[in-house]
């Protein structure tokens, strides 16, 4: 392919509008934050605010992967936010069962095996629970997730028994700060998902297969596509990524609290995919959902550092969601290239 | 007289002898549970989210959805509070221009939804953070109502008798819903929300006003959000931007359990108000039961919604089939 080829290529124009947003941030910050681009090393580590952005984002992340490959199928997961809370109130019951009764003592020093392999077999499980009811049952995503959404949180909260449950266990805490080849361990992390679902979907069939149930399920069954199997195994794969979110948010914070982790997780997710230019059942970048969250978290950063008050990121967040939703809707590009070309508007 | 079983009511029916189960249960198992009073209270701590159940059934009959609402509760609460501690407004101009704001913000997206073909989650979605940004623009913290006005509304009510009373804001809750009844089953706009929500593409064909009714219903639900911004900031006697947080959860669970169809075209209002009544109930049962923790109360809503929806897609099916 030639390069204006490339350029002109549906792959790239899907790209453009985020890449150019994150840009524009982070422009703004290279001229008005005095020492935003500075990174250092200290210990073979790095610092600076751009792992910083990149490490808060970690968990945002990983349900933005999970949830991209939800949205092509034209579905959505409202759970994974309540997953994170599950698997971080498991987790941290795996390493103090008896906190809940009042005993402080730790018991038997558990493996890091099986404070992480538990946790995410619940979140496997969670998954196939909403990849049941929307591939087999049949009822609308948004519903069906939304069951596990309010039903999950009351059942994280019932395994802390509403406790904030407080643990030291040193190999799993480097799961959320520890730090690998100099980068923090999260990063790390979605790297390694990233380039995982990548491969899956682009080195092969799947993600043509994830598109085309996206675009039409039914015709795509009577292509031979077992499209029931894929749907179940998007929703699985979503709560896999969930789960391992609420892992690396309850290391992160020595601690589970089933009412606080991952809230309001599912709408940050939810934005990130849009902003990154995944339609709603149909085509889907997994790198872009990436971009997307890395351009929320460094609005918000952003923000945060230039002394405006924190509340005002929900409405920025609000009218920059708006905007590329805007943006994408093919009515509003209408309207503008009418204007553009002077002819008469038409709508409706 | 024949009684005719229409395949439409049965979710109706079921929520109906939900109700009546939970009722029995509450009155066999605990003294004091089968009193007006306890009833009364139902209408009283569920008004809030009772008026925005009412809405939020024309939103889900015409297809759409709607998650904004508690955000926009908050934001009409906190800021109604706002200008009447700060700026002396007197309470109804305060009230007005929040109940107006508050309609306006549902035409918006409604506008949105209609003329860019968005999909509505997404839009009230940000609807939703945009509402809850700005109730944390206007304040922090809670702001409390203190206005001879307000404090006759908060103290006007009907007294029933056996120590019940019937306070202003139940007397809204009931007022919208029989006004919902009303649009509902007497005027073009409810027969247009069945149609839409149906098949929009017939509605088209029909020469239905499409695009107006889905921005009514939208107005029309923000409307009644802001209503019961009001209706909770006179419950608590303050405005608090973090109210209602997750409150859209509770009115979908509420408007499916009151035996509405999610995929749209079927329900009724009167089955909203049966719903937000078995949500209250629940309530009022894990509080009389004493050891069941708080949690209980969303598992709890969160099985009846399962049941509910698996009832609903058993019914669609059987009715494809024939």
């Amino acid at each position: 392919m030639s390069q204006v080829q490339w350029l002109r290529s549906e792959n790239f124009q899907r790209m453009l509008w985020p890449l150019m947003a994150l840009v524009g941030i982070l422009l703004f910050n290279f001229f008005f934050t005095p020492g935003f681009f500075h990174i250092e090393i200290k210990d073979g580590r790095f610092f600076g605010s751009l792992v910083d952005i990149a490490n808060r984002a970690a968990p945002v992340m990983l349900l933005a992967i999970g949830m991209t490959l939800v949205f092509a199928t034209g579905g959505v997961d409202l759970s994974v936010g309540a997953v994170m809370a599950i698997s971080g109130a498991i987790a941290a019951t795996v390493i103090r069962p008896d906190y809940v009764k009042g005993v402080l003592e730790y018991g038997e020093v558990q493996s890091l095996f099986l404070v992480l392999s538990i946790p995410l077999f619940f979140s496997l499980l969670a998954g196939l629970w909403n990849g049941l009811l929307v591939a087999v049952i049949g009822i609308q995503p948004i519903i069906a997730t939304l069951i596990l959404m309010v039903a999950g949180r009351g059942i994280a909260q019932l395994i802390t028994q509403g406790q904030i449950v407080v643990f030291i266990h040193e190999p799993f805490q480097y799961i959320g700060s520890g730090f690998l080849f100099g980068l923090p361990f999260p990063i790390i992390l979605v790297l390694l998902t990233f380039t995982v679902t990548y491969l899956l979907t682009r080195r092969t069939g799947l993600g043509l297969f994830i598109e085309a149930i996206g675009a039409n399920s039914i015709a795509s069954r009577f292509m031979g596509i077992r499209e029931r199997m894929i749907t179940l195994s998007v929703y699985i794969f979503s709560g896999f990524c969930a789960g391992l979110a609420g892992l690396i948010v309850c290391a992160d914070i020595k601690a589970a609290d089933a009412n606080n982790a991952g809230l309001f997780l599912e709408l940050d997710a939810i934005a990130a995919v849009i902003i990154g230019g995944t339609m709603w059942g149909g085509r889907f970048t997994v790198f872009g959902s990436i971009v997307g969250t890395l351009i929320i978290q460094s609005l918000t950063t952003t923000i945060l550092t230039r002394g405006v008050a924190p509340e005002v990121t929900l409405v920025f967040k609000a009218f920059v969601i708006i905007l590329v939703a805007l943006i994408q809707s093919e009515k509003f590009r209408q309207l503008f290239s009418n204007r553009m070309a002077g002819e008469k508007v038409r709508t409706s | 007289m024949k009684l005719h079983l229409n395949q439409k009511n049965i979710p109706l029916l079921a929520t109906i002898a939900v109700f009546l189960l939970i009722y029995l249960a509450g009155s066999v198992l605990y003294s004091n549970f089968f009193s007006l009073r306890v009833f009364v209270n139902l209408f009283i701590d569920n008004a809030f989210v009772g008026v925005i159940a009412i809405g939020m059934t024309f939103v889900i009959i015409s297809g759409g959805i709607d998650l904004s609402v508690g955000s926009v509760v908050a934001l009409a609460g906190v800021l109604a509070a706002k200008m009447m501690h700060d700026f002396g407004v007197h309470p109804i101009l305060a009230f007005s221009i929040c109940l107006g704001l508050g309609a306006m913000f549902g035409m918006i997206m409604g506008c949105l939804i209609h003329f860019f073909e968005l999909p509505p989650f997404l839009v009230t979605l940000v609807g939703m953070f945009l509402a809850r940004g700005l109730a944390f623009l206007v304040s922090l913290n809670a702001i409390p109502i203190k206005h001879p006005v307000v404090n006759a509304i908060i103290d006007f009510g009907i007294p029933l008798g056996f120590r019940a009373w019937l306070p202003a804001t139940a007397m809204i809750f009931i007022a919208v819903t029989l006004v919902g009844i009303y649009l509902q089953h007497y005027t073009r706009f409810g027969r247009n929300t069945y149609a839409i929500g149906s098949s929009e593409q017939s509605a088209i064909l029909m020469g239905l006003p499409v695009g107006r009714t889905k921005i009514l219903v939208y107005t029309f639900n923000g409307f009644l959000s802001a209503l019961a911004g009001v209706v909770y900031s006179l419950y608590t006697s303050s405005g608090y931007p973090l109210a209602c947080v997750g409150l859209e959860l509770d009115v979908i669970a509420a408007v499916v359990i009151g035996g509405t169809l999610l995929s749209g075209g079927s329900g009724y209002v009167a089955g909203t108000l049966i719903g937000v009544l078995i949500l209250g109930l629940i309530q009022t049962f894990i509080t009389f039961q004493g050891t069941l923790s708080s949690w209980w109360t969303k598992i709890v809503i969160g099985v009846l919604l399962f049941v509910f929806i698996l009832l609903q897609r058993y019914l669609s099916k059987a009715g494809a089939r024939r």
